[in-house]
């Protein structure tokens, strides 16, 4: 990736994934004990070494083929992945009664993973989609998890991406924008966070799932906006006076998003939270120089991502953490400013710090709100259009993670021959880890390319070239070209 | 899913002479559904008939009954939790018992949304008398999975709700003890001295808590938990962080043991970013970490350490030639 900045080549990723012979894991190696002798492994240690064992034997057996057999082995199966979704959309059988409340999930996970592989859906399959998801919208606006069942943020989500992603006039304009806005709005929260349904639990998805939805359909307004940001942020100060009290926002001490105020770093939530930010224009509230530092040390000597510190490699995190820091590659210049303004010297940390805040995000006041009637109206007019700037944007910064060594797992260890994908070896495919795993993989072949839309290089991609997926907007989780139309569409609205 | 017992035993609702005056609603698919699921007959019978009584709003005991019956077949559906709720509240139903029908719910789906908002709704409820009985039920739960993020979460809402702080540091502790790599119990740990009110805060709790956290660095320096911890302790506070010497003291003590150790690396780097002035000892340490082919001659320390990382922390090479080239003006 010679497009690292600074021109400086670190060692290619590939030699990263193919060579590593497994360096001793952070938890692997025993823990020396000065003291009190050798101690037992714990419950985190055994398991972290039970999946190191079962990874680093496939990539043994990688390492000890012929490269042709090599680049065989690094096939992305399509033909099996499009039967196993393909059936997907068919009856399933009965144990699939657990997911009766996540119909449109199904919908998406599947519709997605299909488009991601460039494969063209039956118009008569589409009609059929766009009509039973008709029977899941609410009179009084939104979608739920089956025909009849309360409206949900989360499957609003799902439908309204199922139907960008169909694309079609009969699709994007079976959405009622106008009973959207009111759904959403009911579903704010006086905090400025949003809960999932009518009586619903309060979390960072159900900030995500809104705004992403809002802003797809150009109705995001200053309303649903409203004091959100203060939800998730974490100022960057230690200053007392500024509110929102450092106990109510979900930006931990880790550098990593939590579901809620207090919980811990996950990479889930870290999306979602990172994703709704830049939506609304206040990703520079964010501390993202430690927000990346975490999100960057998820990716572990298996190669893949793991959801929180300490725990388990998991195939859908190639989206969840890999999308992350796709979204921070395009925020370099406020990284680069934050960064910048580390350094302390011998001045107060916390006044240096404040500083440095109101130079990038415009003048806060006490509150910790934006203020100045030129700022925030600026800031109001365009709200549905960050997504759409965001994307159009080149950059100029490299991928932040090991984009080779990511697709190296997906490709070996989560990739199901009989098509599908799973969170790892030794567990069971499923339509979720198919969508997250190809959408991980498509965020990682385009990563070095500083504009989506253009084809990366043959070194991009692990394997063969034909492996290369359709490019995703990062923000929404849609397919690019899918987006660009909808985004038409809808400014025409 | 329900079990094979419930199976046998269940008789069909149609069966039910307490049920003969509604008139199940079955589900509107329509001629052409998507990903269709082959309902089993007792599932599909338990839905038409909770689809009936949620659309005619009947708030009866009978009702309350069916939704039991329909949340032990799936409880991911959250419009029948939801009704649930609103049934219980007309009826003012005794919320002892529910506690008890939601803790068999929770021990077989611990990880499901809808039982710990449940949870969550009930507690409130109940009140401060249940705040006890909940911490109890959330470790049963713990015991289990130390990393169940619900239960973290609800037990994290008691404690601000309810109360119940007295022994939770005590807790962290047991959990840490038990197994140090717990990063779930690092953020507990965190959480209780930012906002126990029998604590006094970070800034009270910050120098003990930097000899806890030191010790088990020292212990386990590849351990990640405690290295975000002790920075979380000067979170907002850079200043703080490069004047104690007990966290530069600490990184070069595990440099020179556990070489290249990328957490106390990283942590250098970042107090070298904020403006720390490095011992001749420090330095000299981290000079002879790099590897002699690298002739990259730089009298930059902070590029130093990156260059050192790129190489012995090859899964972030990429992080740390980022950070390498975007250090701050005045310590490039």
């Amino acid at each position: 990736m010679s497009e690292v900045a600074g021109g400086s080549l670190p060692r290619s990723d590939s030699s990263v994934a193919m060579e590593s012979s497994p360096p001793s894991s952070s938890t692997s190696s025993s823990p020396p004990s000065p003291s009190d002798g050798p101690r037992r492994l714990t419950v985190t240690q055994l398991e972290q070494l039970k999946v190191e064992e079962e990874v680093f034997e496939i990539y043994r057996i990688l390492r000890g083929i012929a490269p042709h057999t090599q680049s065989f082995m690094l096939e992305l199966w399509r033909d099996a992945h499009i039967e196993f979704l393909t059936r997907g959309l068919g009856l399933l059988g009965p144990s699939y009664h657990v997911l009766d409340a996540n119909r449109p999930w199904l919908c998406y996970w599947i519709i997605h993973s299909i488009a991601l592989l460039g494969e063209p859906l039956d118009s008569e399959l589409e009609d059929s989609v766009v009509e039973f998801l008709s029977r899941c919208e609410d009179k009084y606006g939104g979608y739920g998890g089956g025909p009849g069942q309360m409206p949900h943020l989360a499957t609003t989500y799902a439908a309204v991406n199922t139907l960008v992603t169909l694309g079609s006039e009969m699709a994007l304009s079976s959405i009622n924008r106008a009973s959207m806005l009111k759904f959403l709005l009911r579903m704010k929260d006086s905090s400025g966070a949003f809960r999932m349904h009518d009586g619903g639990e309060i979390d960072v998805r159900a900030c995500y799932t809104a705004i992403s939805v809002a802003s797809i359909l150009n109705v995001l307004d200053v309303e649903l906006v409203k004091d959100l940001g203060n939800y998730i942020l974490r100022l960057p100060t230690n200053d007392k006076n500024l509110k929102p009290p450092r106990n109510q926002i979900c930006q931990t001490y880790e550098g990593g998003i939590a579901g809620e105020p207090g919980s811990e770093a996950h990479g889930g939530y870290t999306f979602c939270g990172l994703a709704a930010m830049i939506l609304i224009n206040e990703a520079d509230r964010l501390d993202l120089p430690s927000l990346v530092d975490w999100v960057a040390s998820r990716q572990g000597v298996e190669c893949g991502f793991q959801g929180r510190v300490n725990k388990l490699v998991d195939g859908c995190y190639s989206f969840w953490q890999g999308g992350a820091l796709v979204l921070a590659q395009r925020l370099s210049p406020i990284l680069h400013k934050q960064l910048e303004s580390f350094f302390i010297g011998g001045v107060q940390a916390s006044v240096a710090c404040n500083k440095s805040c109101n130079i990038t995000t415009g003048e806060t006041d006490l509150d910790g709100n934006l203020c100045g009637a030129g700022t925030s109206h600026a800031k109001i007019e365009g709200l549905s259009d960050f997504g759409f700037s965001f994307i159009e944007k080149q950059t100029e910064c490299g991928p932040l993670f090991q984009s080779i060594a990511l697709q190296q797992y997906i490709l070996l260890c989560s990739q199901v021959l009989e098509g599908g994908f799973k969170d790892k070896p030794g567990k069971q495919r499923d339509f979720y880890h198919s969508c997250y795993c190809l959408s991980g993989l498509s965020v990682s072949q385009h990563s070095c390319s500083k504009d989506p839309s253009v084809p990366p290089p043959t070194r991009a991609v692990l394997g063969p070239y034909a492996n290369l997926l359709e490019p995703v907007h990062p923000l929404y989780n849609v397919v690019l070209n899918k987006y660009y139309k909808s985004h038409e569409f809808f400014s025409r609205l | 899913m329900p079990s094979s017992v419930d199976e046998v035993d269940r008789i069909p609702l149609s069966a039910r002479p307490e049920w003969s005056d509604v008139r199940p609603v079955p589900q509107d698919d329509g001629p052409n559904p998507v990903a269709p699921i082959a309902y089993r007959d007792d599932f599909r019978e338990t839905m038409d008939y909770f689809r009936a009584v949620y659309l005619a709003d009947e708030r009866s005991r009978r009702a309350v009954d069916l939704t039991t019956e329909a949340i032990g077949m799936n409880p991911g559906n959250y419009t029948v939790w939801h009704f649930r709720r609103v049934v219980l509240e007309s009826l003012n139903a005794d919320l002892h018992e529910e506690r008890d029908f939601l803790d068999r719910m929770t021990m077989r789906n611990a990880k499901n949304y809808q039982i710990w908002h449940h949870r969550r709704w009930l507690a409130e409820k109940l009140g401060p008398e249940v705040a006890n009985k909940e911490l109890e039920f959330t470790k049963s739960i713990l015991d289990l999975d130390a990393k169940n993020y619900h239960a973290w979460s609800h037990r994290q809402w008691v404690l601000q709700s309810l109360g119940g702080w007295e022994n939770e540091l005590d807790y962290c502790c047991m959990l840490l003890e038990d197994d140090i790599f717990n990063n779930s119990a690092w953020n507990q740990r965190y959480f209780v001295i930012t906002r126990s009110p029998l604590l006094g805060g970070l800034q009270a709790m910050r120098d003990s808590e930097v000899g806890y956290t030191t010790e088990a660095i020292l212990a386990n320096p590849p351990n990640e938990s405690p290295w975000r911890y002790l920075r979380g302790l000067y979170k907002g506070n850079a200043s703080q962080l490069i004047s104690d010497n007990r966290v530069s003291e600490l990184c070069l003590k595990v440099l020179k043991t556990s070489n290249s150790c990328r957490f106390a690396l990283g942590l250098l780097l970042d107090l070298l970013c904020y403006g720390f002035q490095p011992s001749e000892e420090l330095r000299a340490v981290v000079e002879a970490l790099r590897n002699s082919e690298q002739d990259t001659v730089s009298s930059n320390l902070a590029a130093t350490v990156c260059l050192i990382l790129e190489i012995t922390d090859p899964m972030r090479s990429n992080y740390w030639a980022w950070r390498r080239n975007n250090l701050p003006s005045q310590v490039r």
